[in-house]
This record gives structure tokens, C-alpha cells and sequence, in this order.
């Protein structure tokens, strides 16, 4: 072993939380081998053959290493902070220009198109509201349950978050809800969590169960939840008047969500949101439009078995039933051609990597890093979630990339920056303390 | 215990990630659905399409068969760069159609995918082969064998029926049964014996590989199954009689339907103007023009075309006349140029001798005397008021098998029209019509409608004394079977003695010395004992209608037929040699009066 001489000149590559660096690689190679299991059909001369999406895909890998050495030895760490500020409002404004100047791809405004290569704010927003966010929430004398506090989280995450909605890219939006944990664990009450959750569930309900049904869930919740609290208060306390009112506006609440539910289905969505969500819902059937994308997957996925059809054997991924497949539909090639096991591992493999981001970031004894790192574990968290659960039925059809598997190097890059400065942060604390 | 706010949410990651697992153990592991689908995805099933049944005429000869054509398929994926002009010259079609579906597939070809499309349909046998000689060298296209129909004997367009491809329609109102590309009867023989004549679907499944290259056939064909051919279809048709009828009526509007009293068979069927078998076999072709047409070819005249049947309708009454009692074959009632059913009001009659009997009557189409016959009918004591004896009249004429559908095996018969009594309260009022109101059913014209099929069946069941088989196109065979109801004798309410006494007039009618006034007596042909009735319906569109119903020969009636020709005037100018014409082409098989046969076949009165 290396003598530690003095804690300060602890070497960089010493304090680095290598699992995370390893689970990053695996994903990686992961994703490059499906990508080529998901084209080979197509006869590429090589898996690093330029011409196709594998070849092209091991060069965004190769350029995302380098990224990343770069964010690991040469940019000082200190800078993401300083950087926060301009590139937040820097981003905002592209996010904007991007709506008047970008090219249109599925009808969705959100890309830079820069000779060979395209560029989506979107991807770079994730990122520098992290990083905003972080800096403004570690300021000392920020408090999360002080209003103005929570208003001004809420304004740094809402405001890209409503740009990008207005780009028609509903589904990166959607990521932007994952802050929520982050606000969580600053301290914000669960309640929010909660209200959220039943927003959610009683939309469903009435989309698919009809209004009567919601109501009664409504009653049954707020009137459990509502004895609940009131149990361990004296009547006549200013707590009991709280919890009284508070009870009443929740149940008027739920009732107007339940009562606007389908006008807001039929008049404020848009027709495909409107599809996929009834697809997913089923209240309707349509295997060849929007539901075929899912039922492909699906069948794709499940016909995988246990042990899967083993590595380049896979029929349904690569007669290019499934759609999108080396793109959002990714994790449809591991599920035929690895089966249950490769899912698992796969699965796993993120969820340890989230977890030992959230175990770094608790450590951490800055809490600008701490925040970061919540970030970043939120972030995957909801790619992962919306993008599984959207190829095997659960969510409807959201075109979200899955971090460090799908092709594409926007996304890879991206991913790469974000992980690899929480890194940085974290072996940078390590190294000086 | 409290848990800390980072645990919680590691908890949840937890629960988060269960709910996926758990999705995925459900569709990978407990469903096997997916399983299935996703083999039915990569098993290639390859269609085998059966020959449809042949359509035989009653002597055997063929009146539907097939022929092989080809269409010619495509896998757009499979497809690579090709000498488009080579192709067009091969498929005698144009390098800009094949360049504009090769662009259509390229547009859509993730929706397309692995898919095999119809490339170009129906092409006959001697271009396809020219195809395959060189098929080497446009890789992605392929031959499909179809059966398609052919019909070596121009007789029966319109009681045959086309063949064409299931549209959306036809497709969303039977699911189950069959799917886009394949073919289906659509009117005539070939839509009511559907089920018989199109067989059933085969198919071999092949596995293709995980670059998509067609292996073996899956399992040695364990589960392949064989394309099961139609059912051949043997008709009541005589295809000769058919032909000569459609000469015959060439150039009039109007039907003849030939019937064998004995098993109610249907001998010929002749709508006119009608579809040649040359528009059938290219129906897409020429169905813009058929359906366009003024004179409505398509519309078939034998079973959905109601007239009124005019005097031949005045057996009927006789008929029941005899059975009600209140006629013999000796009654005489006089004619003065007519009947006066009011003091001033007449239905008029041509000039001939009085008093007359019912045989007199019948041959001379007497109007005045069917007036007395019909109003004694309905002025009968034995009933208490008009409406009842109505009532029971109409419940005789409707045992012939008027006033609703015979119940043949042809598709979309009508029933024509028989008033009922509650029809004329409604429209003069309770009690408040009588005889004198509805004179005009006396001699078949009126209210009343019947399709020329019904009139055929009133010749046939007076050919048979009294009762009729349905009408059926038909015949029993070793894979048909054909209803057991054709093959039940349905009698009328007028009792069989009484059908001798009407007999002898209709004979007379054709067979009578010149200048005794007989109606028919251009329909003689010696030997074969014809008897027949002439009539001829008021037509409010125009010129009366001219019919003709007669059978032969009188003690062994071989044939009944009916001949209505629309706006042709008196029943004895066309009907009448029309269907005279027939019979003795059926029963001698050639004609003694060459010099009648060319005047009716050159005769053209539709304008």
C-alpha cells in the first residue's frame, strides 16, 4: 500500500468511487453490444464499422471516456459551482432560441442541427439545472420550508422544465419531476410526494374507472388520513383548525381533479398524449398504430424466457419488428436476447449505481455536492423508470433514452458529463479532507 | 424508529424497482403469450389458396370453371436495385408505376417491415412465365398461383355472379372469415353458395432465421395443412335453353323463367338486358359501366322486378272461382265490350261472342267474365261481409305463392304484393270499400305484384294440378345436399279436381281453329300440346307489358315457363312466340320456325 504521508496530497485516482466508475463501463459495453445485437441484421462490416449505428456508437463511447478524463483530471471541480449561474440562464436561452432556430424532428422543436452534428439543449438542461439548483439550495441560509426558499426551487426547476414542454418534448420534461426527491430529502414536507401521488392515481382512476369510483377513493383517503392526524390532537387546537382546513381544501381539490380530469384528457392534451395514454390504459385497442410500438416490445421482451435466446439470436429485435430499437427500445434486445437474468442484472446494476450515488452524496460533507449527487440519482432513476416501464406496458409510450445504454451520442455525452462531475466533486472532497 | 428521509427514498428505489421486475418475471416468465406471438412473428405462413368449386348446368356441362393467373408479390425489404425499365417491359406496365411503388415502399417501409405486398395483380399465366424466366434478376419479387374464374359457355351472367376481392367492408362484417386479398361471390350462385364453392385455406408455415432468410418448413410440415378445394356446384340450368333465351330476349327488357313442373327446377333464368359472362370474368373492369347503364343490367328482373301479372292472374281467380263454388265450367256470363261495374263506368273487352263459359273465357281472356267470377267470390252469402270473403281470397292467392317470397335458393328474391284487407281500410275506410272498389283484381291488375319467378311457379302448379315444388337453381349432388323444403310438395287451397276444368281453356287458347278467337294461337307448335295464357299488364310507365305463361305437353308437362316483356304491348306479339319458342327448343331441340326465332332474336326495342 501507498503511504499516506499527509491526507492533502491523497492522489485523485485514489479517492474516485471506482464502483460507480465500473458500473458506468458495464452500461456502457452493455449498450454497445445490444446496439449491435439490434442492427447486425443489417450486415455491418464491423462492430466499429462507421457506417453503422454500432460503429458510430463506439466512437461517442470513446469520445465520452475522454469526456469524462477530462471532467476527472483536468477541469478543476471548483468550477461547476462558478460555472452554475451563467450556464443556467445561458442554456435557458437556448432552450428558447431552440424553439424559433431548431429543425424539426417528430414534431418536436428541440434541435440544434450544426452541420454533421445535432444538438439538444434539453439533454445540457438536465445538467446545468443540477448544478444551479445545487449552488442556490447550499447557500447558507437557505431552508427548503422557509416559502420563499421552496418558491425559488421550484422557479429554477419549473422554468426549463415549462420551456420544454413548450418544444412538444413532454416526455424530457417528465425527468424534471425527479427534483421532487431532491427537494425531499432537503427537507421538504411529504406531503407534496403525497399530493402528487394522488393527482396521479385519481386521474387514472377516473380515466379508467369513472368519476363514482375516484370519489370514493377520495372520501376513503382523505377521511383516513384526516383521522390519522387528527387522533393524537386535542379538539379545540390551533393544530386541529389546520388540519380541519387543510382536510377540507384537499377534498375540494380532489374533487375539482376528478370533475376537470376529462376535460383536461380531451381538450388540454395533445391527440398522440391523448393515444398513448389510452393505449396504455387500455381503453383502446390498436396494434398496429400507437399500441403496436408496446405490443412489439412486449412480445419482444417476453419471449425472452428466463435465460433469454442467447446474445445475436434474437428474432423479434432484429427482423426490426420493434420500432426505435437501438434508441428508446433498447432494453428490448436484453430482454429477448438475455432474458429475465440479463434484465435483472441490468436493473440491478443501475439500481446500485443510484444507490452508491445516494450513499456518496450522504457522506459528502458539502452540500452542494450532497445536492448534486441527488440530482444525478434522480435523474437516472426516472429515465430508467419511464423507459423500462414504457417497452414492458407500464408507462405509456415517453421517447426517454435509457442512460448509457441507448445509441445515441447526445444522450451518452450527457449522461457522462453528469455522473462524471458528481465524481469529481466526490473524489475532489475526499482527496482534501 | 424513525427512517431517515435518504433511506426512505432508497426504499422507494426499491419498491420502484420491484414493480419492474415484477413486470418483467409476469411477461417473461408466468405469461406464455408472448411467447406465441413472437413465433408467429417469425414463422413465414405462406398462404395455399384452394380452386373455388366448379359450376355444372344440369347436363354437365361446365358453366363456371377456373383458370390459373398470377399475382405477382413483393417484399420491399428484400428488394435490391433493379432495372426498372427491364421489369415494366416484362410486365407490359411502366417503369414511372413501378418507380412510383417502389418510392411508396421506401416512404412506409418501417410500417411495411418484413411484409410481402401485392405487387401487381392478376396476370395471366403466359406474362407471368415471361416473369419468371428472368425473376433471377429482381430479387424481392415473387409469383402467388391464384385460381381465377373463367366461363367457357356464354349463358347466365346474371345468375351466376362475380367473383371479386373481399373489400373493407365485406371484411369488417365477416372477421373471422376472411382476410384482405382473398376472393368472394358477391351476387348470384357464387354469393348464395359461398360456403360451398370457396373451399378452404391452406397454408405451410416456413421459420426464417435471425437475418430474416426463409429456413426450413417448421417441423417437416407437421403442421402445415393442405388447401381444401370447393365444392362443385351442379345447377337445375339448362346452359343451351339458357343461351337461346338470352338470344331471344337480346335487345328487350324483360324475363322468361322456365321451370320442370315436376321438381320445380329452374331450366333458364333470363334477365334482360343483362351481364355478359366476358363482363364477369373482368368484373373490375367493366363494373362502372354495368352499374351506370339506364337499363340496369345488374338488376336482376326474374326475382326482384314486381308487376302486376295481368290477365294471366284470371286462372287464379278462376281457380278459386271453382273452389268457392260459386262458378262451373258451364257458367256463362255475357260481355258487352266489358263489364259495367257502376252504371256508367266500365272495364272494357275486346270484341267477341256472348254469352261465354269459363273455357271460352279462358282462351278468349274474357274481362267481363272474371269481374262476374271475382264479384261472386267476394259477394259470396257463405261469408259475412266482403272483407272476410277478401280475406279468404286472398288467403288462396297467396298458397300459389304470391305476396311473399318463394323462398328460392337465389339471393335477394322479392315477394311482390298481395293486398291485404286492413291495406284498403286504411285507404278507403271500414266497410267502406266493396267488389266495385277493387274491380280491377279481377283480371290480375291493380294492386297487385308479383316477380315473373311467381308467375312461373302459377304456370307450374296448373301443370301439375295443384301443386308446386319452390323454385330452385340448385341440384342435389355427392357434396351438396340441397334443403329438404325443395323437395316438398306445397299444395294450394283450391282443391287438385279443379285445376282439369281450367285446362282445357289455356289449351284451347293456343291449339284453337283460326277465327274462334283463341288469344295464344301463335304459340301452336303440333305435337306438343302447349297451354297457355296470355296477359297483358297495364304498365303506368309506358306501353303495357306483354306476358305470356303456358306449359307442355298438356298431359305430361315436361316445362312451364312465363315470358314478360316490358312495354312490348299485346302478350301475343312478343311473350307469347318468346316462350312458344323456348319450349320447343327444349322439348325438340331445334325450332320449325326459323323464320319467327330471327324475327324475335333481330328485333331490338329498347330505344
Amino acid at each position: 500500500m501507498r503511504e499516506q504521508g499527509d491526507n492533502i496530497s491523497r492522489g485523485l485516482l485514489y479517492t474516485i468511487d471506482w464502483k460507480l466508475v465500473i458500473c458506468f463501463l458495464v452500461l456502457v459495453l452493455v449498450g454497445w453490444l445490444n446496439i449491435y445485437a439490434s442492427i447486425h441484421s443489417t450486415d455491418p462490416e464491423s462492430a466499429i464499422a462507421w457506417s453503422a449505428r454500432s460503429g458510430k456508437q463506439f466512437v461517442w463511447i470513446l469520445s465520452a471516456l475522454a469526456l469524462a478524463g477530462l471532467i476527472l483530471f483536468v477541469i478543476n471541480s471548483r468550477l461547476w459551482e462558478v460555472l452554475s449561474t451563467p450556464a443556467y440562464f445561458g442554456v435557458l436561452v437556448l432552450l428558447v432560441a431552440v424553439i424559433f432556430l431548431g429543425s424539426e424532428v417528430k414534431g418536436s422543436h428541440s434541435w440544434f442541427n450544426l452541420g454533421p452534428v445535432s444538438f439538444q439543449p434539453a439533454e445540457v438542461s438536465k445538467i446545468t439545472t443540477s448544478l444551479f439548483l445545487s449552488m442556490m439550495m447550499s447557500r447558507s441560509g437557505f431552508k427548503i420550508s422557509n416559502f420563499r426558499d421552496f418558491l425559488t426551487a421550484a422557479l429554477i426547476i419549473g422554468i426549463p422544465m415549462l420551456i420544454i414542454v413548450a418544444e412538444s418534448e413532454t416526455g424530457s420534461a417528465l425527468v424534471y419531476l425527479g427534483f421532487i426527491f431532491v427537494l425531499y430529502r432537503e427537507g421538504m414536507t411529504g406531503w407534496v410526494l403525497f399530493f402528487i401521488g394522488m393527482v396521479i392515481l385519481l386521474f387514472v382512476l377516473t380515466l379508467t374507472a369513472g368519476p363514482l369510483v375516484s370519489v370514493i377513493v377520495l372520501t376513503v383517503i382523505v377521511g383516513g388520513s384526516f383521522f390519522l392526524l387528527m387522533r393524537p390532537l386535542r379538539r379545540k387546537s390551533v393544530e386541529a383548525r389546520v388540519v380541519r382546513l387543510s382536510t377540507l381544501a384537499a377534498a375540494v381539490a380532489g374533487l375539482l381533479l376528478i370533475f376537470s380530469t376529462q376535460f383536461v384528457f380531451e381538450h388540454v392534451l395533445q391527440d398522440h398524449q391523448r393515444k398513448r395514454i389510452e393505449v396504455l390504459l387500455g381503453m383502446a385497442e390498436d396494434p398496429t398504430g400507437i399500441g403496436y410500438n408496446v405490443r412489439q416490445s412486449m412480445i419482444a421482451i417476453g419471449s425472452g424466457g428466463f435465460f433469454g435466446k442467447g446474445y445475436l439470436n434474437g428474432t423479434q429485435t432484429t427482423y426490426g419488428f420493434v420500432p426505435e430499437q437501438s434508441t428508446d427500445f433498447i432494453f428490448c434486445t436484453v430482454g429477448e436476447e438475455w432474458g429475465f437474468l440479463g434484465c435483472l442484472a441490468v436493473i440491478v446494476l443501475y439500481a446500485l449505481m443510484i444507490v452508491w450515488i445516494v450513499r456518496d452524496a450522504e457522506q459528502s460533507r458539502e452540500s452542494f455536492t450532497r445536492i448534486y449527487g441527488y440530482c444525478v440519482a434522480s435523474i437516472i432513476f426516472m429515465h430508467l423508470f419511464i423507459n423500462i416501464g414504457m417497452t414492458i406496458g407500464l408507462m405509456p409510450v415517453i421517447g426517454i433514452p435509457l442512460p448509457f445504454l441507448s445509441y445515441g451520442g447526445s444522450s451518452l455525452w450527457s449522461f457522462t458529463t453528469m455522473l462524471f462531475i458528481f465524481i469529481a466533486l466526490n473524489g475532489r472532497e475526499k482527496k482534501y479532507f | 424508529m424513525e427512517i431517515s428521509r435518504s433511506n426512505r427514498l432508497v426504499i422507494g428505489l426499491g419498491v420502484a424497482v420491484l414493480v419492474l421486475l415484477g413486470k418483467l418475471f409476469y411477461i417473461q416468465i408466468i405469461n406464455d403469450k408472448y411467447k406465441r406471438d413472437a413465433s408467429n412473428n417469425s414463422m413465414v405462413y405462406s398462404t395455399i389458396y384452394p380452386p373455388r368449386g366448379i359450376i355444372y348446368d344440369r347436363n354437365g356441362k361446365i358453366l363456371v370453371g377456373n383458370k390459373v393467373n398470377y399475382d405477382l408479390m413483393v417484399t420491399p425489404r428484400l428488394v435490391e436495385p433493379f432495372d426498372t425499365v427491364a421489369l415494366a417491359a416484362l410486365l407490359d406496365t411502366t417503369a414511372d408505376f413501378i418507380r412510383e411503388r417502389m418510392a411508396y415502399y421506401r416512404e412506409f417501409r418501417s410500417r411495411i417491415g418484413y411484409q410481402t405486398l401485392t405487387f401487381i395483380r392478376q396476370m395471366p399465366a403466359e406474362r407471368f412465365l415471361r416473369f419468371a424466366e428472368q425473376e433471377y434478376r429482381f430479387p424481392g419479387f415473387s409469383g402467388q398461383v391464384r385460381s381465377v374464374r373463367e366461363y367457357p359457355f356464354d349463358a347466365g351472367g346474371n345468375l351466376l355472379g362475380y367473383v371479386s376481392e373481399v373489400d373493407a367492408d365485406y371484411l369488417r362484417r365477416h372477421p373471422d372469415e376472411y382476410k384482405a386479398g382473398d376472393y368472394v361471390g358477391r351476387t348470384g350462385i357464387e354469393a348464395a353458395r359461398e360456403e360451398d364453392l370457396r373451399g378452404e385455406k391452406g397454408y405451410r408455415i416456413y421459420l426464417r432465421d435471425s437475418r430474416n432468410r426463409v429456413q426450413d418448413s417448421y417441423k417437416d410440415g407437421e403442421f402445415d395443412k393442405d388447401a381444401v378445394p370447393g365444392k362443385d356446384i351442379i345447377t337445375t340450368i339448362d346452359a343451351e335453353l339458357q343461351q337461346y333465351g338470352q338470344q331471344l330476349m337480346a335487345g328487350k327488357v324483360g324475363s322468361v323463367v322456365a321451370l320442370e313442373p315436376a321438381t320445380g327446377e329452374i331450366l333458364a333464368m333470363v334477365s334482360s338486358p343483362g351481364i355478359s359472362v366476358h363482363q364477369l370474368e373482368d368484373i373490375g373492369r367493366y363494373y362502372n359501366e354495368i352499374a351506370s347503364d339506364p337499363n340496369k343490367p345488374m338488376f336482376n328482373r326474374t326475382v326482384q322486378a314486381s308487376y302486376p301479372p295481368g290477365s294471366v292472374f284470371k286462372l287464379i281467380n278462376g281457380l278459386i272461382g271453382l273452389e268457392e263454388g260459386v262458378v262451373e265450367p258451364g257458367t256463362q256470363y255475357p260481355c258487352r265490350q266489358g263489364y259495367y261495374y257502376t252504371k256508367t263506368r266500365r272495364l272494357g273487352c275486346h270484341n267477341h261472342r256472348s254469352p261465354i263459359n269459363l273455357g271460352e273465357a279462358i282462351m278468349m281472356s274474357c274481362n267481363a267474365y272474371f269481374c262476374y267470377v271475382f264479384k261472386s267470390i267476394l259477394e259470396n252469402r257463405r261469408y259475412q261481409d266482403t272483407e272476410e270473403a277478401y280475406n279468404r281470397w286472398r288467403d288462396c292467392v297467396t298458397s300459389f305463392g304470391f305476396g311473399d317470397k318463394l323462398g328460392s335458393d337465389f339471393p335477394s328474391e322479392l315477394g311482390g304484393n298481395i293486398p291485404t284487407s286492413a291495406y284498403y281500410d286504411r285507404i278507403y275506410g271500414r266497410r267502406r270499400w266493396s267488389f266495385s272498389t277493387i274491380v280491377s283484381l279481377s283480371i290480375g291488375q291493380g294492386e297487385i305484384g308479383a316477380t315473373p319467378l311467381q308467375i312461373a311457379n302459377l304456370a307450374a302448379t296448373v301443370a301439375n294440378r295443384g301443386y308446386y315444388y319452390i323454385p330452385h337453381l340448385v341440384k342435389d349432388s355427392e357434396h351438396v345436399q340441397i334443403d329438404e323444403k325443395y323437395r316438398r310438395r306445397n299444395y294450394t287451397l283450391v282443391d287438385t279436381t279443379e285445376f282439369a276444368k281450367v285446362i282445357p281453356g289455356m289449351y284451347m287458347a293456343v291449339n284453337c281453329k283460326p277465327g274462334e278467337g283463341g288469344t295464344a294461337t301463335v304459340a301452336a307448335v303440333p305435337g306438343l300440346d302447349i297451354c297457355g295464357k296470355t296477359g297483358t299488364a297495364q304498365n303506368p310507365h309506358g306501353k303495357d307489358n306483354s306476358v305470356f305463361i303456358c306449359f307442355a305437353p298438356k298431359d305430361d308437362p315436361q316445362i312451364a315457363i312465363v315470358a314478360y316483356v316490358e312495354n312490348a304491348g299485346f302478350g301475343a306479339t312478343w311473350a307469347c312466340p318468346i316462350a312458344s319458342l323456348m319450349v320447343e327448343r327444349y322439348l325438340c331441340g331445334e325450332t320449325s320456325r326459323p323464320a319467327l326465332e330471327d324475327r324475335i332474336m333481330n328485333t331490338r326495342l329498347i330505344k
